[in-house]
């Protein structure tokens, strides 16, 4: 799950810089008045990185927290590590 | 970090045009005093609560999830990103974006990969986790390297910047205002240690925000509070050419470049990395950098309406005449706005910013010097009670000489330079090497050690050999090395390093070591 989403921030950013590098005209496409391609996709990268984020806090809370405790109490139980 | 833009300041005069900027101005300097003597005592009171090595380094772990999400945030955002991408979006518009994201995007990276195995493996430094299962001196002595020599060259951009936007907010002349932020971070390591420095951090964090997001409301008053019809009358004032890529990315390899150490560079840096140690536990460290992601997001998009706030109603030409990288657009749109007692609060804060990050950098420099250096490699492992705390105070007194040497050693040099060089040493010779550690079975010591080391000197020899040394600094007619930033081969050259050394020269009983490991980082130190 960390490193699948680490891959999605990767490709989000990283698609924004190429876009930036290697297709500026696109970004400079007008949206009506007062928005082009480029701000708006800039905007979206600051949102998919809160939403990113949100969405591991939210996996770790549910499913990692739970699966780490039984694994404690498994190793409480077998008396085992340090 | 922001480039050029600070970079200019120390060569920029003030215009006679606007008399307020460069003066000694009452208002500022009250707000200023009055921050001094919260802060001042907030360390008094830190100071009795730091009587041990693990108060003074990681505030007796008492640091709750909520309050170091706002000391991550202080400790991160910089007078650069406040100052600096607002002048940058003033006066060039869209460009500044590049760096807005990019200094929010290493952030997620930390919170999937980072935060919670260095909760769990280290007790202070990030050294620690790369030393959890490996032999403990060359690894320490090799991160100390790295660590040191990110702090160096972060302190040199925070101090260059401070004594030069001080200088023009407050009148104060450039060296005595690198000595007062030298000697007030002095008094807040040195007496409260990090219970101190997070405060400074979480009363900073909430300044900036308080008076960014205030003068951001301002702004948007003025357009209906839609930024679409502010942006519109950015494009009609200034060209449709405001809202897309301009000159700045001119060489499309130089943007993924940076990219590349922006993003991996947050990950690296030893000051935020610290900051895990605070908390009681990796679930904690998870929710801090959560919230930290929020507010530091928060922060850049209001940035971008002060930029182009800036750009309508004060104008690119007046903002430069002031100063020619655009430093002083968001003080000179406050007092636009809110007249002087807002500008004088706007410096205030940006005082208050600069000094937050120093207090943040002294500290962990200080923590390598004691507790990589002295503790773990002089004294193998066991120092004499009380010893390593001494040790940690006489390296913060010594980083703070160092640091005004520094910065008065410095004056008027490319701030920008030196803080994108700490982002690329910190993604090339801390980040492999902490990643290696924790999730590659087969790595070894002398794989972590030369990683950290490669990742240092080929990220400084190739700063050395570009453009910005060669051309800039010495005017030859060309570079050996094409890019600005080294982060594009740094990187990969440091991963690489660190893989292939580990192969030829894997440790004896490795796997077991790995597998002690595993469960720690699972389940912390005590299960």
């Amino acid at each position: 799950m960390a490193s699948l989403l680490t891959a999605g921030m990767v490709v989000v950013y990283f698609g924004f810089i190429l876009l930036v590098a290697f297709r500026p005209a696109l970004l400079a496409t007008p949206l009506g008045d007062g928005l082009s391609v480029g701000i708006l996709l800039g905007a979206l990268v600051i949102v998919s990185a809160w939403v990113l984020t949100w969405t591991y806090v939210r996996w770790a809370n549910r499913v990692y927290d739970p699966a780490l405790a039984r694994l404690r109490e498994e190793h409480r139980t077998a008396g085992g590590a340090p | 970090m922001i480039p050029w833009v600070l970079a200019q300041t120390a060569g920029a005069t003030a215009a006679p045009a606007v008399p307020e900027f460069g003066r000694p101005d009452p208002v500022a300097i009250g707000f200023f005093a009055v921050f001094i003597c919260i802060t001042l005592g907030i360390t008094w009171w830190a100071a009795r609560r730091t009587q041990t090595a693990e108060h003074f380094y990681a505030a007796g772990r008492s640091v709750t999830a909520g309050q170091n999400g706002f000391a991550l945030a202080g400790d991160y955002m910089s007078a650069a990103s406040f100052l600096g991408i607002a002048g940058l979006v003033s006066t060039s518009g869209f460009d500044g974006l590049i760096y807005s994201t990019g200094w929010l995007v290493g952030w997620p990276v930390v919170l999937f990969l980072i935060a919670e195995p260095l909760r769990n493996l280290g007790r202070y430094t990030f050294a620690d986790v790369v030393a959890a299962r490996l032999r403990p001196t060359p690894v320490r002595i090799s991160a100390a390297v790295g660590t040191l020599a990110t702090i160096a060259f972060y302190l040199i951009a925070q101090m260059v910047g401070a004594g030069s936007l001080i200088r023009l907010l407050f009148g104060i002349p450039y060296e005595s205002a690198v000595l007062i932020v030298g000697v007030a971070m002095m008094a807040y390591v040195l007496f409260g240690g990090m219970l101190a420095t997070t405060w400074v951090q979480i009363v900073k964090a909430v300044l900036l925000l308080g008076g960014a997001a205030l003068l951001a409301l301002l702004v948007l008053s003025r357009f209906g509070f839609d930024p679409r019809a502010l942006f519109a009358a950015a494009a009609a004032q200034q060209g449709a050419g405001v809202l897309a890529p301009g000159k700045l990315v001119s060489n499309p390899w130089d943007a993924i470049s940076l990219g590349l150490a922006l993003m991996f560079g947050t990950a690296g840096l030893p000051h935020i990395l610290m900051r895990f140690y605070t908390v009681p536990d990796a679930a904690s460290a998870r929710r801090s950098v959560f919230i930290a992601t929020g507010l530091i997001g928060l922060f850049y998009l209001m940035t971008f309406i002060l930029g182009f706030g800036a750009m309508v109603l004060v104008g690119p030409a007046s903002i430069k005449a002031i100063d020619a990288g655009g430093n002083m657009a968001a003080p000179m749109l406050a007092e636009l706005l809110g007249g002087r007692p807002f500008l004088g609060f706007i410096a205030a804060v940006a005082f208050a910013t600069i000094l937050a990050v120093v207090a943040g950098l002294a500290l962990s420099g200080a923590a390598a010097i004691s507790h990589d250096l002295w503790a773990s490699v002089v004294r193998k492992g066991n120092p004499r009670p009380g010893e390593e705390l001494k040790v940690a105070r006489l390296a913060t007194i010594a980083l703070a000489l160092v640091a005004i040497a520094l910065g008065v050693l410095f004056k008027g040099q490319n701030v920008a330079f030196m803080v994108g060089l700490a982002f690329a040493i910190a993604a090339s010779a801390n980040f492999p090497a902490l990643v290696l550690s924790v999730f590659w079975r087969r790595t070894s010591t002398a794989g972590a050690s030369s990683s950290m080391i490669v990742g240092t000197l080929a990220t400084l020899g190739l700063i050395a050999l570009s453009p910005a040394v060669q051309v800039d600094l010495l005017h030859h007619e060309a570079a050996i090395f094409p890019l600005k930033n080294p982060a594009l081969v740094s990187i990969p050259l440091a991963f690489l390093t660190g893989i292939v050394v580990s192969l030829l020269r894997p440790d004896a009983g490795g796997d077991a070591a790995y597998e002690a490991l595993e469960t720690r980082v699972l389940l912390g130190s005590d299960p």
